[in-house]
């Protein structure tokens, strides 16, 4: 491997002095990403703006065996962006333009770099959108979307990132560019455009990214449900999806949840409610309101005693405004909480909460639920005091919770990707055989295993422990995202 | 019947022996692909709904399932595959995600690989393998689940897929207009700008057809402000998927598909065309060489497929670029590496 100063020299050949950085200082911004508990600051950071300067750094990497972490805006919650003692960083922070808006087709081309929310805004004028939202998505870039297959309140209806996303350009390891998928809706040969969504940048660097957008839904509605039990709740999801109803949006709290939100900003959810389901449909005016009769029918035959449909978006912002402030409501009420990211299927999500409650009591910690209801995919928060020494017993539960949800037929990870964080819990998931169809399908991409290594697959021998998004204080790397 | 034990069987002596091994489902998509020279591997017997919670939106089913059985089960409970496969036959659900192929709901629901959430796959090298899961959301190490749809068996034998089911839409109507093909892609690009009920856009000339999909009174609404004649049934929709229409049954012109930006012209070769999937798959009917075709396709940033007419070991894919290829004879490698499953189906040389 190239020695540092030597490493330097060549990058500054290679790119303009001040896309090179060196000092502690400058280096230090890039030390995490939105998993705080994981630090380190980078050996040497790069900035390129242009493709052939990619290009020349992935050969200068290739050629001198230096491994390296490229990353986006960093607000990731699994430490897929972890410098690397010794490797470069490189940041695409710089690619950061709009290619092309193409209205006709449907379509945005734009760099890695581009904010998610950047998207929609140029798309706005056109009647268009691109419709994945995660939370961060105003800070959030395309390029890191599709590291990590980002998805959102509303992929219920409208899918993941891999859903949206009809082609990439990207670079292999090697320096070679590759496109993937087409102008179409699909491209020729195996689906490598699939395969890189949630690769975690261990397969290639993606340097364009072209986007499907859609017409703008011309009405919706939004109603809360309050229950007096989770099992009802959980019920009434289930039986929303029966109804025939697919939701943009399904989203469900519980009580430790609620009490947090209404102590924190009064937004009107009713506190004895056990849980509360917010259920949002979009499309064509007429079917959004017969799906909302539907909707509400339903959550009354399944023992709401409290519906509400908003009646204006005032009261729509309202209803959403607990839902999105649930995390920061959490942090106001106990010194750390712990983030987990489980995904199980719909019907078993009242027994699973059960349990975790049991979990919690066994353990002597609090645990309040915002989740994702519509696609199963859970955020237990853990609520504790890392300088009472809690933290031990709360990676134990967070242990417990990802195993429960892996034996219910799920998975150790809905959205937030392994990164670094889930490494162990991925030995829980999956066996040797997988693992080692993982290994040979990152060296079919990387032999030298030089694109983001250490993450995402575990090595064979490691298995022990899980994890989870650890926030000290309410402190988020990102304080003005919200999180949910 | 689970076929698990004495198809992993075949596979781990063919892995041994080396023999290329041809896959069989129903039979039903044989044409689709170059001719494999190989022994037959049939996984019809490798049958059964193995797991379907209709309110998970998610059916667990083996390989060898005929593609109806599936459908028919699915329907009893008012859902549906949103993809809409094309049957061509006795299809089976292994050989539908194999081939990878959409119907006309494609646009709007969603392709073969967006539904796919987990595989029990069996490998080249006789390995018994899952990947994904039956949840919705699971980013749990490489989507290689998805990786398999429109493999067409060449990187593993899918022994068991889950598949994302959708709610049947209450109501669905088909709308008709008459257009000059001149007009066809501007006004399918208008529509498809519109938030509007659609299940399916098409341009078979001299008519646009429209389907739209919903609660009966959007329908209303929504074809009132079409100003469209509606037609007395969907027959349609279900002639282009199997594509019975006159436009592939008459003539002896080969069939091709090219995957095209929906708005952008029909590129400059002979032939009629049938447009589909609102512009962005286009059904070409030509005695082109196959080189023109490819170039066409390729200099607009699309692909195309000789989807029939072409003989056992003619080239049916568009060529890729060295680099992509070299990266698919990897990835081969890393599933198959005695090339033993459906060699050469895709690809001379994979």
């Amino acid at each position: 491997m190239l020695p540092r100063s030597e490493m330097i020299r060549r990058l500054r050949a290679i790119l303009p002095a001040e896309a090179v950085l060196t000092e502690t200082e400058e280096r230090r911004p890039y030390e995490c990403d939105g998993l705080t508990a994981y630090r380190r600051v980078p050996w040497l950071v790069a900035l390129p703006e242009t493709e052939a300067q990619l290009k020349a750094i992935l050969r200068l990497c290739r050629d001198g065996g230096v491994p390296l972490v490229v990353r986006g805006a960093g607000t990731g919650l699994s430490g897929g962006a972890l410098p690397l003692e010794r490797g470069l960083l490189v940041s695409l922070a710089r690619f950061d333009r709009i290619l092309a808006l193409d209205p006709a087709n449907r379509t945005a081309r734009v760099q890695p770099g581009v904010r998610n929310l950047a998207i929609s805004e140029a798309a706005r004028p056109y009647g268009l959108y691109y419709a994945p939202d995660p939370s961060s998505q105003i800070a959030c870039t395309i390029g890191g979307n599709v590291a990590e297959n980002a998805g959102g309140i509303h992929c219920l209806k409208y899918g993941l990132t891999v859903h949206n996303v009809i082609a990439l350009r990207c670079l292999t390891v090697d320096g070679e560019s590759l496109t993937l998928g087409g102008a179409g809706l699909d491209g020729p040969g195996y689906d490598l455009l699939a395969l890189l969504h949630g690769s975690e940048g261990l397969l290639a660097v993606v340097t364009e990214v072209t986007v499907r957008l859609l017409p703008r839904p011309a009405a919706t509605r939004t109603l809360l449900a309050a229950f007096a039990a989770v099992g009802e709740a959980a019920e009434a999801v289930a039986a929303v999806i029966e109804a025939g109803l697919i939701p943009a949006a399904l989203e469900m709290m519980d009580r430790p949840a609620i009490v947090a939100v209404e102590d924190y900003l009064r937004v009107g959810y009713p506190r004895e409610a056990a849980a509360l389901v917010i259920c949002e449909l979009d499309g064509p005016a007429a079917q959004v309101a017969a799906e909302a009769e539907t909707a509400r029918a339903v959550f009354e035959r399944h023992g709401a005693f409290q519906v509400q449909v908003a009646r204006d978006e005032a009261e729509r912002a309202r209803f959403w405004q607990g839902r999105k402030s649930a995390f920061p409501a959490i942090g106001r009420i106990t010194p750390d909480y712990y983030c987990m990211d489980g995904t199980i299927p719909r019907h078993r999500v009242a027994e699973v909460l059960a349990e975790i409650a049991r979990l919690a009591d066994r353990h002597g910690l609090r645990v309040a639920n915002v989740f994702h209801a519509g696609d199963g995919n859970l955020h237990p928060l853990i609520m504790y005091d890392a300088a009472a020494g809690e933290l031990e017993r709360v990676e134990r539960l967070g242990r417990e919770i990802l195993e429960l949800c892996v034996r219910v037929g799920g998975t150790i990870t809905g959205e937030h990707g392994v990164g670094v964080e889930k490494l162990d819990a991925m030995c829980h998931q999956f066996g040797g055989g997988e693992l080692r169809l993982f290994h040979a399908v990152k060296r079919a991409f990387d032999p030298e295993g030089l694109l983001n290594p250490g993450k995402a697959v575990p090595a064979l021998a490691r298995c022990a422990e899980l994890g989870g998004m650890h926030v000290h204080h309410g402190r988020l790397p990102h304080p003005q995202l919200e999180r949910y | 019947m689970d076929r698990t034990e004495a198809l992993q069987a075949r596979v781990l002596d063919a892995y041994r022996t080396g023999t290329p091994l041809r896959i069989v489902g129903g039979g039903s998509k044989t044409f689709y692909g170059r001719a494999v020279h190989g022994e037959p591997l049939a996984l019809a017997e490798h049958r059964g709904i193995v797991d379907y919670q209709p309110s998970e939106l998610v059916v667990t089913v083996r390989a060898g399932t005929p593609l109806a059985e599936l459908e028919a089960v699915l329907a009893a409970q008012g859902q549906m595959l949103g993809f809409e496969p094309p049957h061509f036959g006795p299809a089976t659900v292994g050989g539908a995600v194999a081939a990878g192929l959409s119907g006309p709901r494609r646009p709007f629901a969603g392709a073969v690989r967006d539904f796919v959430l987990g595989v029990k796959l069996l490998t080249g090298r006789g390995e018994v393998l899952s990947f994904g899961g039956r949840v919705m959301k699971n980013v749990a190490g490489f989507d290689l689940s998805r990786l398999l749809a429109g493999s067409q068996g060449t990187l593993g034998i899918v022994l068991e897929v889950s598949l994302k089911v959708l709610p049947r839409p209450p109501l669905e109507v088909t709308l008709r207009r008459r257009l000059p093909p001149e007009r066809a892609l501007k006004a399918m690009a208008e529509l498809m700008g519109r938030d509007l009920p659609l299940s399916g856009l098409a341009y078979d000339e001299p008519f646009l057809y429209l389907r739209l999909a919903g609660m009966p009174a959007a329908l209303a609404e929504a074809a009132t402000d079409l100003g469209a004649e509606p037609l007395p049934d969907g027959g349609f929709w279900e002639a282009l998927r199997e594509q019975r229409l006159a436009f592939f049954t008459e003539g002896t012109e080969s069939l091709w598909r090219l995957a095209w930006a929906p708005a952008a012209p029909n590129p400059d070769l002979p032939g009629r065309w049938l447009l589909d999937w609102g512009g962005a798959q286009r059904w070409l009917r030509t005695d082109a060489p196959p080189e023109r075709v490819f170039a066409a396709a390729d200099a607009a940033g699309g692909h195309a497929t000789w989807m029939r007419g072409h003989g056992p070991d003619d080239p049916v894919f568009q060529p890729l670029p060295p680099p992509l290829f070299k990266l698919h004879k990897a990835l081969k490698d890393a599933f198959d590496p005695k090339r033993i499953l459906n060699p050469g189906r895709l690809y001379e040389d994979l």
